[in-house]
C-alpha cells in the first residue's frame, strides 16, 4: 500500500475580478503537501484567503489554476457530480457558523450523511448517532432539539458530529473555536485531540485561536502575500522573519500564551 | 491511482471474510482488509455472511489480519455477534476496543407521545385552524392598531418619517413593476377584446365593445390584475425580507437601538403600497385598454378615434374613482398582511417557505373578498 500524502496542493492560483475588469490575485502559486494524520492549523491575517483556499480544498470552488489532490484523487473535474461525491466521502467539513440544517432536528442533521449513502437500517442510524452524539460531549435527549434551540457551543459540537459521522480521513474546520468561550474552546480542543488519537484523520483548521495553535496543531501553515510563507512545526514558523509572523506571532498576548513552550523570542 | 482504471478507486485493502478449519476441527471465520462504511455498504453478500456466521457458536473469530475497523463496519459486527464478544477470538486491541466500545452506547431515549383522545383530535382538525384564522386576524388588527398610533406619532413629528424607506419601496415596488403589469395588462386586453368580439358580431351590437372594455378593465380587473401581480411579486418580498431579518437578528437588533419595527419596516411599506398600487391600476388598465383597442380595430373595424371617443361616454368617471380606491386599499391590505406573515417566521428555513406562501395566499384572497365588497357597496355608483 503506498502511503500518499492526505492533501496536495499544486501551482495553484487563484484571482476574482470584480465588476469593472479589476483583478484580484488572492493566492500566488501555493505549493503545500500535508502528510497523513497531521493536524494543520491555517492563520493568516483576515481576508487573505484562508477560507477560500479551505474551500478550493474541499471542491466548492475552483481555483483559476493548479490542482488540488485529495488523498491521491486528483479533482481536476471540479464541481462535477463524481468530484462532489468523491470529496465529500474524504472529507467531513465544519463550516464557520455550523450550517446545520435548520428544519431538521439534532438527529436527522447528523444521520443525514449516513441516510445519503445509502444506509436504511433505521437502528444502526440510530447507534451510530447516538455514538456521535456522545463522542463530542451532547447527550442523546438534545437530539430532539431543533438547531434554533442550541447554544453556539452546541451548534459547533452538532455540527462536528456531522462532520465525524462518515469519519471521514480527513477533516476541515474553519475557525471551529471562533465565538466560543475559552473554557468551550479548551473543550473543543480535548474533543478534538481525543477523537484524533483514536481516527487518526488528518485536520485542516482555520484559526486565529495561539491556544489552538499550541494545544492541537502538529503543523502550522501561514498564508501571507498570497503565498503560504511558511509551513512546519510551531516552534519553526516561530523562527520565521517574515513581517506578519512578527505581528502575529511576537507580540505580548502570543508571548503569554507561548511561555511554556520553551521557545526562546527574538 | 486513477479511477479510469482501477475498478475499485478506494485506497487501501478490499475487505475479506474468510472461512477455514483449524486443527481441532472448529470453524475459523477470518476477518482481513478494510472494513470501512465505503467498503462493507457496497458488499450485501459479506454482510449477509457475516449476520449469518454470528448466530452460529463455537466459532473462532480471528480479527488480526484486520487493516481499518470504522464505527459503522465494527457495529455491524457487533450487532451480527448479538451484543457481546465470541468466546474464542483474536485480533488487535484497538479493534476489540471499538467493537465493545457498543456495549457502552446506549439506545435513544425513547419521545412518549400520548394517546390522543377523540376531543383533542377533534380540536386538532376543527377547532386549531379556526383559532389560527382568528388569531391572525386580531394580530393584523393589532398591526393595524399599532399603525394607526404610529401615523398619529410622524403627524406630530414630521421630522421623524422615514422618506428613504417609502421611496425605496415605491421604486422598488412601483417602478420595477412597469414592464410585467403592462405586458400582462395588454394581453388581458387583446384576449378580452376578441372574446367579446366574437359574442358581439352574432348580435350585431360591436360598438357594445367599448362599453364592455370599458366597464371591465377599468372597474374591476385594472385594479385587480394590479393587487394580484402585486401582492405575488412585492408581498411575498416583503414577508421575505422581514423574516430573514428575523434570521440573522436584525429584528432584535433594530429593537436594541430603540427603533420601532412598525414604524420603520411596516409604516414605509403600506405607505408605498397604498400609494404605488392605485398608480399601477391605472397603468395596468391603459395597458389592458391599448389592447382591446388594438384588437377591437383588427376585428370589428372600430377605429381607435370612436374607441376613445366614445370612451368617457360609457365609462363615468366615478368608476376611475371607485378603482382608485379600490386600489388604495388593497395595496395598503396587501403590505399589511404581507408584515404580519413576516414578523410570523420562526428562524428556519421551512417556517420561511410556509409563512411566504401563505402571505401571497392570504394577500390574493383578502383581495378578492374586498372586491366583492366594494361590488356590494357601490352597487348603484358609476352607471350610465
Amino acid at each position: 500500500m503506498t502511503v500518499t500524502a492526505a492533501i496536495e496542493i499544486e501551482h495553484l492560483w487563484t484571482q476574482f475580478s470584480d465588476d469593472l475588469g479589476n483583478i484580484k490575485i488572492v493566492h500566488q502559486d501555493i505549493n503545500l503537501t500535508i502528510a497523513r494524520g497531521e493536524i494543520v492549523g491555517l492563520v493568516g491575517a483576515s481576508g487573505c484567503g484562508k477560507t477560500t483556499l479551505l474551500r478550493e480544498i474541499m471542491g466548492l470552488q475552483t481555483p483559476s489554476q493548479g490542482r488540488v489532490r485529495l488523498m491521491g484523487e486528483t479533482l481536476d473535474g471540479f464541481l462535477t457530480h463524481t468530484a462532489m461525491a468523491t470529496a465529500a466521502q474524504l472529507c467531513g467539513v465544519l463550516f464557520q457558523r455550523g450550517a446545520l440544517f435548520s428544519a431538521l432536528d439534532v438527529f436527522e442533521n447528523i444521520a443525514f450523511p449516513l441516510r445519503e449513502t445509502g444506509i436504511r437500517d433505521e437502528r444502526v442510524i440510530e447507534r451510530l448517532v447516538i455514538m456521535k452524539l456522545l463522542a463530542v460531549g451532547l447527550q442523546p435527549q438534545n437530539a430532539w432539539l431543533k438547531p434554533a434551540e442550541l447554544s453556539g457551543g452546541m451548534i459547533k459540537r452538532v455540527a462536528l458530529a456531522r462532520a465525524l459521522i462518515l469519519e471521514p480521513g480527513l477533516l476541515l474546520l474553519d475557525e471551529p473555536t471562533a465565538g466560543l468561550d475559552p473554557i468551550a474552546s479548551q473543550d473543543f480542543v480535548d474533543l478534538l485531540a481525543g477523537l484524533h488519537r483514536q481516527l487518526h484523520f488528518t485536520v485542516v483548521l482555520v484559526t486565529h485561536d495561539l491556544d489552538v495553535l499550541r494545544d492541537l496543531c502538529t503543523k502550522v501553515a501561514v498564508l501571507a502575500d498570497r503565498q503560504v510563507i511558511a509551513y512546519g512545526s510551531l516552534p519553526f514558523v516561530l523562527q520565521g522573519r517574515h513581517a506578519f509572523i512578527n505581528d502575529f506571532f511576537h507580540n505580548l498576548r502570543a508571548k503569554r500564551v507561548f511561555q511554556n513552550l520553551g521557545y526562546e523570542h527574538g | 491511482m486513477s479511477s479510469k482504471t482501477d475498478p475499485n478507486p478506494l485506497p487501501g485493502q478490499a475487505l475479506r471474510l474468510v472461512e477455514s478449519r483449524l486443527e481441532d476441527g472448529r470453524v475459523c471465520v477470518g476477518l482481513a482488509g478494510d472494513w470501512t462504511l465505503a467498503r462493507l455498504l457496497p458488499d450485501k453478500d459479506v454482510l449477509k455472511k457475516l449476520q449469518a456466521l454470528g448466530d452460529t457458536p463455537e466459532l473462532h473469530w480471528d480479527l488480526s489480519a484486520m487493516a481499518l475497523l470504522d464505527s459503522y463496519a465494527a457495529l455491524q459486527i457487533w450487532q451480527a455477534w448479538g451484543g457481546h464478544l465470541p468466546v474464542s477470538i483474536q485480533g488487535s486491541r484497538d479493534h476489540l476496543r471499538l467493537l465493545e466500545h457498543w456495549q457502552e452506547v446506549p439506545g435513544m431515549v425513547p419521545v412518549l407521545t400520548p394517546r390522543r383522545s377523540v376531543a383533542q383530535i377533534m380540536e386538532q382538525t376543527l377547532n386549531k385552524p379556526l383559532r389560527n384564522f382568528f388569531g391572525h386576524v386580531l394580530s393584523v388588527l393589532a398591526l393595524l392598531g399599532q399603525l394607526v398610533l404610529d401615523f398619529g406619532y410622524l403627524l406630530a413629528n414630521v421630522r421623524a418619517i422615514p422618506w428613504p424607506d417609502v421611496i425605496g419601496t415605491v421604486y422598488d415596488t412601483g417602478v420595477r413593476a412597469l414592464g410585467i403589469t403592462a405586458l400582462l395588462g395588454f394581453l388581458i386586453g387583446i384576449v378580452l377584446s376578441y372574446l367579446s368580439a366574437l359574442q358581439l358580431q352574432m348580435f350585431g351590437g360591436e360598438i357594445f365593445i367599448i362599453n364592455i372594455l370599458g366597464m371591465s378593465i377599468i372597474r374591476e380587473l385594472g385594479p385587480l390584475l394590479a393587487a394580484i401581480l402585486v401582492a405575488g411579486r412585492s408581498g411575498s418580498a416583503m414577508t421575505a425580507q422581514i423574516g430573514i431579518m428575523r434570521v440573522t437578528e436584525e429584528l432584535d437588533a433594530l429593537s436594541a437601538m430603540g427603533i420601532s419595527h412598525s414604524l420603520r419596516l411596516v409604516l414605509p411599506k403600506v405607505t408605498a403600497l397604498a400609494v404605488v398600487l392605485p398608480l399601477l391600476a391605472v397603468w395596468t388598465s391603459a395597458a389592458a385598454l391599448l389592447g382591446g383597442i388594438l384588437s377591437a380595430q383588427g376585428i370589428l373595424d372600430i377605429s381607435y378615434r370612436q374607441f376613445l371617443f366614445k370612451l368617457p361616454e360609457v365609462v363615468p368617471l366615478s368608476n376611475l374613482l371607485i378603482a382608485l380606491l379600490k386600489s388604495t386599499v388593497f395595496g395598503f391590505c396587501i403590505a399589511l398582511i404581507a408584515c404580519h406573515f413576516g414578523f410570523k417566521i420562526k428562524p428556519n428555513t421551512e417556517s420561511l417557505g410556509n409563512e411566504t406562501t401563505n402571505s401571497v395566499v392570504a394577500a390574493i384572497t383578502a383581495v378578492i373578498m374586498m372586491d366583492a365588497v366594494f361590488a356590494i357597496l357601490f352597487m348603484a355608483v358609476g352607471f350610465s
